[in-house]
């Protein structure tokens, strides 16, 4: 356990000193690409992966949090770091508006509700004129500081934030993995009804699990708007991030700390690189790439890539 | 009748036209053994599932400690003091034993130190302190039964409802299970049985409680039990039941 911990620090210190040493925007891109990844792919880890509850919608948090922040700042002039917290809490509303119905659903049932649920988010998103229907957001420019989270020089001012996002997000789920809410969500997903039978109130700690799942992923709407500064419901909440953020999890590892981290750092780069250099080649190339990966890791190691690095562990 | 720990009164449940517990009452008293028996399909593990709110009964009441708890449901039951185990183990496979006894200890210590404290001394009363470690699936369906009692013993229940914890095992087990459930009644705790393996139960019990085909035929001491005509005729039909009869008469 000591291994791990220095292995880690090791590993985040590494993370912190690579702007130093380089300066390719390129390389910083994906590298903010791969945390910020990295981060929902956490959130999406409570939920999935502890809880069990595969969920194919948490795109729809990461929207949330993008246009929250973005029509509170284009219409209201309400400063990003504010928009993102109200972010957060409309998506754990959200996340409370859509769990309440669905997990009384079981097993694939609930994937396939919260599909349906995000599939609607894109189309109200995309038909609805105050937030810029298709056309989507732009965000103001504004001048270059951390209050106003636009940095338009350097893309190093991005990549600590999300630095922070991502120890920030680690820390929740080590908290939950260590606490009482981290053993009964690992109850439920096993069993249910063995769950409920030792007073665990199920639906409860779904919704709380779902929440924070939530949280998570709205930070990364709010970073990806400030980012990119624009937003469209494409970019911003569809299926195939959703889904990308469960592939991210089964690579790494589902139901495991540094699992998502580890598959955010895989995929995300295969994602990118494949899609520079193979993009122009046609289409799916690297969807072709990555669907090979899953099935290789599903046949020879189901637990994930973090089972290489745990072997001694358990 | 204010002593009584637990009532079933005139307990009733159907699903679609079938009635799987009809009218059934019985009502226990603090630190007694209640064996449930009865052929398969007498609607045994649906009157359990009815106590422990996991099926709503549709008629009739349950009253645990002068409360009504029929349509409850089983979080909060276990929360007010019934813990139950299951008929086909549940133990929560990925987690080792100590784990899934602190899942059942969590419910009184919330914090993660205690619950393991709390299940450590669990697991010593349980026998299971040099497995603490090993997968619930690496364990003998026999250890596998007694971590789900330790499970829900965790939880600290007044009330324990063991659906067939005997079943599937050899004399020595089954001698082991019935010194468990001794040692759980010594610690205060009223217990209802389902069993079907009558030398666990018979010994044990203070009163057992005879269903059949949904309905309760027969209630009374194991011995009283044993010799009524209607339990006989139930176990093995009404033929041997009248054999019976006729060698009593001519004896």
């Amino acid at each position: 356990m000591k291994k791990g911990l220095f292995i880690f620090i090791l590993f985040m210190c590494a993370l912190a000193a690579v702007p130093l040493f380089v300066g390719d925007p390129f390389v910083c891109h994906i590298l903010i690409m791969i945390m910020m990844y990295a981060t929902m792919s956490i959130g999406w880890n409570v939920i999935g992966g502890y809880a069990g509850q595969v969920s194919f919608g948490n795109a729809a948090f990461f929207g949330v949090g993008a246009y929250t922040t973005a029509i509170l700042l284009v219409n209201f002039s309400v400063n990003p770091w504010l928009g993102m917290l109200a972010g957060c809490v409309l998506s754990v509303g959200l996340a409370v508006i859509v769990g309440y119905p669905c997990f009384r659903l079981r097993g694939h049932y609930f994937a396939i509700a919260t599909i349906a649920v995000g599939e609607i988010m894109v189309v109200i998103f995309t038909n609805w004129d105050y937030v810029g229907a298709a056309v989507g957001i732009y965000m103001p420019i504004l001048e270059e500081s951390f209050t106003n989270f636009e940095f338009h020089s350097s893309k190093i001012p991005y990549y600590y934030i999300i630095l922070c996002m991502l120890l920030f997000a680690i820390a929740v789920s080590y908290f939950i993995e260590k606490g009482r809410l981290g053993y009964y969500l690992r109850a439920i997903k096993d069993d249910p009804d063995g769950a409920r039978s030792l007073g665990i109130d199920i639906q409860k700690y779904k919704m709380i699990a779902f929440s924070i799942s939530a949280v998570l992923t709205s930070i990364c709407g709010t970073f990806y708007g400030q980012y990119v500064l624009y937003i469209h419901p494409s970019s911003t909440m569809d299926l195939m991030m959703s889904i990308h953020l469960c592939i991210i999890a089964l690579i790494g590892g589902i139901g495991k700390l540094f699992g998502p981290v580890i598959g955010a750092f895989v995929f995300i780069p295969l994602m990118e690189l494949t899609r520079v250099y193979l993009g122009s080649e046609g289409q799916g190339i690297d969807m072709i790439i990555y669907s090979l990966l899953v099935i290789m890791i599903a046949i020879w190691r189901p637990q994930g890539l973090w089972a290489l690095f745990s072997r001694g562990d358990k | 009748m204010s002593s009584d720990i637990l009532v079933v009164d005139n307990v009733t449940k159907r699903f679609g036209g079938l009635t799987a517990n009809a009218d059934i009452s019985f009502s226990m008293k603090e630190g007694e053994i209640i064996g449930l028996i009865g052929p398969n399909g007498a609607g045994k593990s649906t009157l359990f599932n009815c106590i422990s709110c996991f099926y709503n009964a549709d008629g009739g009441r349950i009253v645990f400690k002068g409360q009504e708890i029929t349509r409850k449901d089983p979080e909060s039951i276990c929360r007010m003091g019934i813990g139950r185990t299951f008929q086909i183990v549940r133990t929560f496979k990925d987690m080792n034993v100590l784990e899934n006894i602190m899942i059942g200890a969590f419910l009184r210590n919330p914090k993660r130190k205690d619950a393991q404290a709390r299940s450590e001394e669990v697991a010593n009363v349980f026998r299971f302190t040099d497995k603490l470690y090993l997968k619930a699936t690496s364990l003998t369906i026999s250890e596998q039964k007694r971590l789900e009692v330790a499970r829900v013993f965790a939880t600290g229940p007044k009330v324990m409802l063991l659906d067939e914890m005997m079943a599937g095992l050899n004399i020595h087990e089954i001698k082991e299970s019935v010194e468990l459930v001794l040692r759980l009644r010594e610690m205060g705790i009223t217990l209802v049985l389902v069993e079907h393996v009558m030398e666990g139960i018979m010994p044990i019990a203070n009163r057992i409680v005879v269903l059949d085909y949904g309905e309760k035929i027969a209630e009374g001491t194991p011995d009283e039990v044993v010799n009524n005509e209607k339990v006989i005729e139930a176990y093995f039909g009404k033929k041997y039941a009248k054999r019976r009869e006729n060698k009593t008469r001519i004896q």
